[in-house]
């Protein structure tokens, strides 16, 4: 199990090393960092003596190195904005969107269950219109859009829901977790639907019908069970893409998340958040991908034998 | 019944011109088009936004970028102020009609390179790879690998931050993002094909490595590449639409569809048709290639092609035989 993790962990590192040093090189190959931290208008004097505080006037190699043990000691510098830590911005940001993604998933996953097996059960049912009516959905309309028609239609014509902010309690939950959740529960239902597809014509639910189990066990203990890995890898990727869908969702209902942050720092030239922000990010996606492959083993008996031998 | 009667006609004038064949298939795909409503719906959409992205801003004269004052804020499908206005314009005057057809122009000229650039480039370093195995599939996977596994919004959000967001940035972040889609499908598919017969035949004659590519194994993947290039298409569409919708995309006075929802979306309360018909124009097309996408993704397997070619009567006829077998 050790074996597999520390192959996993170091498989999943590169990605997130390619990431960290994208940062570094891009932000050196415009010239002078100085002039992507300092306001547009800063005179030359400004510049120089930021370049000198910040050691932008050292050698390349001495500034990566710099760099990395900034990043390990979570150091980005300040915000231009506020003066504070840019890290302690990011992390305040941080609980938000986790949330919010954590909820949105949960959701996504139980009703793309409850909806791709029923659909799978009853072809061209009414589930089963359902869910391809849904995966349509969330691979044509822009959620930026289902979002704005949300607010027009729920919060400013019908006045249920707020129209932005989390002050409402529940009920501003609603609008930016509806929005979030549309392609994440379009995309999973239809892979739930053919995983139980052929999970259900597999001999061993034959087996186990044949044995006199009822329908409830069939499903639950045989067919789900081994239509899950498939599920999993998906919603896996998917939790991945939440980010995009995240940054677009917080924008627009005025999340104080970690999304929204991004979008304020590079509104406002505010380098330094950015770039804590963005790899924070990228760390949460390193560590959901180490958790997925894991859930992979734990589901799937010949993964776990593999990883186990 | 169609491919019969074509037979027929080739087969009766076999010494007649050689175009003969190419045509009676173009006929039959146009065909199968036809018979299949949606899929033909969709396509006339998708033609009609082309000729728009094309010949639209030649027609709309200048209602679309100058404001007139004394047009401002008109509720859409009114008719009294001529076509250009019939839906609606915003607080400057300026027809929405007139900035959606200026808009799918910026949207096309996104759209259309980054799915014809990361085609090329994904697929030919795909069906390389996949040829020739070893170091070059190892490397092009993990570099596909390292792409796909951050999301597209986190790489552009930091290039676009640094470098400027113009149209040629955006297709530039678009393409290396997408890349990795047609590398995977191209890698698989030539990857399974260079172990068939009629490869190993062309390689027993001596052909070139880059001649068997482009001969035996691009004819074979390119189906699978353009289905999947279709549904893509939506992808780039809706990624670009985000990116300018959040700012750090299509800057102004450009205007691209995104964009104008973005634009809108103060004015939501009084003047809704901001941000909804430029959010209908996505929606529309979007899901116009998502049915193009399925039909071709039918018409192009031989196995399924047969849902096309019969009528309803005899596909409900040979679903009970099936069902009943």
């Amino acid at each position: 199990m050790l074996t597999f993790l520390r192959q996993r962990v170091l498989s999943s590192a590169v990605p997130l090393v390619v990431v960290v040093l994208g940062v570094f090189l891009m932000a050196r190959l415009t010239g002078n960092p100085a002039s992507l931290y300092l306001p547009e208008n800063a005179t030359q004097q400004m510049r120089d003596e930021f370049s000198r505080a910040h050691g932008f006037d050292k050698p390349l190699l001495a500034q990566m190195v710099d760099y990395f043990s900034g990043v390990i000691r979570l150091d980005f510098g300040q915000s231009l904005r506020t003066g504070e830590s840019a890290s302690t911005m990011a992390l305040r940001a941080y609980p938000a969107t986790l949330q919010l993604a954590t909820v949105t998933m949960v959701l996504a996953v139980l009703l793309a269950i409850v909806i791709g097996s029923w659909a799978a059960l009853n072809p061209n049912g009414v589930a089963d219109r359902v869910s391809s009516f849904m995966s349509m959905t969330a691979a044509s309309v822009p959620d930026f859009w289902l979002a704005i028609v949300g607010i027009w239609i729920f919060a400013l014509t019908l006045g249920m829901l707020p129209t932005s902010g989390v002050d409402a309690g529940a009920l501003s939950w609603v609008l930016p977790i509806l929005t979030l959740l549309i392609r994440p529960l379009g995309v999973l239902t239809q892979v739930v639907r053919g995983a139980m597809i052929s999970a259900l014509s597999a001999p061993y639910v034959k087996l186990a019908r044949s044995k006199g189990a009822d329908e409830y066990r069939v499903i639950s203990r045989h067919a789900l069970r081994n239509a899950s890995p498939p599920a999993l890898t998906v919603a896996g990727d998917l939790a991945v893409g939440l980010v995009n869908g995240a940054v677009v969702v917080e924008t627009i209902f005025g999340w104080p998340g970690i999304g929204k942050l991004m979008i304020d720092s590079i509104l406002e030239r505010d380098f330094a958040v950015l770039q804590a922000a963005v790899l924070l990010t990228a760390v949460t996606i390193f560590a959901l991908n180490i958790l997925i492959d894991i859930g992979y083993a734990l589901l799937d008996a010949r993964v776990r034998r593999k990883v186990t031998a | 019944m169609t491919q019969d009667s074509s037979v027929a006609t080739l087969s009766a004038d076999a010494t007649a011109d050689v175009p003969t064949p190419v045509k009676a298939r173009s006929e039959r795909w146009s065909n199968m088009l036809l018979r299949d409503p949606m899929a033909a719906i969709a396509a006339a959409i998708l033609l009609v936004v082309a000729l728009v992205a094309v010949f639209g801003p030649l027609l709309i004269g200048e209602s679309a970028t100058r404001g007139n004052l004394a047009l401002t804020r008109l509720a859409p499908f009114g008719t009294a102020h001529g076509w250009e206005y019939f839906l609606g314009s915003d607080l400057l005057g300026r027809s929405v009609l007139g900035r959606l057809i200026l808009a799918t122009r910026t949207t096309m000229s996104v759209a259309v390179p980054v799915v014809l650039l990361s085609l090329a480039i994904g697929s030919i370093v795909g069906m390389w790879a996949g040829y020739h195995r070893g170091w070059r599939e190892t490397s092009a996977m993990r570099l596909a690998d390292v792409i796909l596994s951050f999301p597209s919004l986190l790489l552009a959000v930091v290039v676009l931050y640094i470098y400027s967001p113009n149209v040629a940035n955006i297709v530039l972040i678009l393409t290396i993002a997408r890349i990795p889609i047609y590398l995977r499908t191209a890698r698989a598919e030539s990857a399974e094909l260079r172990s068939r017969l009629f490869v190993d035949a062309a390689r027993t004659f001596g052909a070139s490595s880059g001649a068997i590519i482009r001969r035996h194994i691009f004819p074979v993947v390119l189906p699978t590449l353009l289905t999947v290039a279709a549904l893509d298409f939506c992808y780039v569409m809706l990624a670009e639409s985000s990116l300018s919708f959040l700012g750090i995309g299509v800057q102004p006075p450009d205007v691209s569809w995104g964009l104008m929802v973005a634009q809108g979306k103060s004015y939501l309360r009084t003047e809704w048709w901001l941000s909804i018909f430029p959010g209908l124009a996505i929606v529309i097309t979007t899901v116009s290639a998502n049915i193009l996408a399925a039909w071709v993704r039918i018409a192009t397997d031989p196995g399924q092609r047969w849902r096309l070619t019969t009528s309803r009567k005899r596909r409900s006829l040979r679903r009970t035989v099936m069902e009943a077998q």
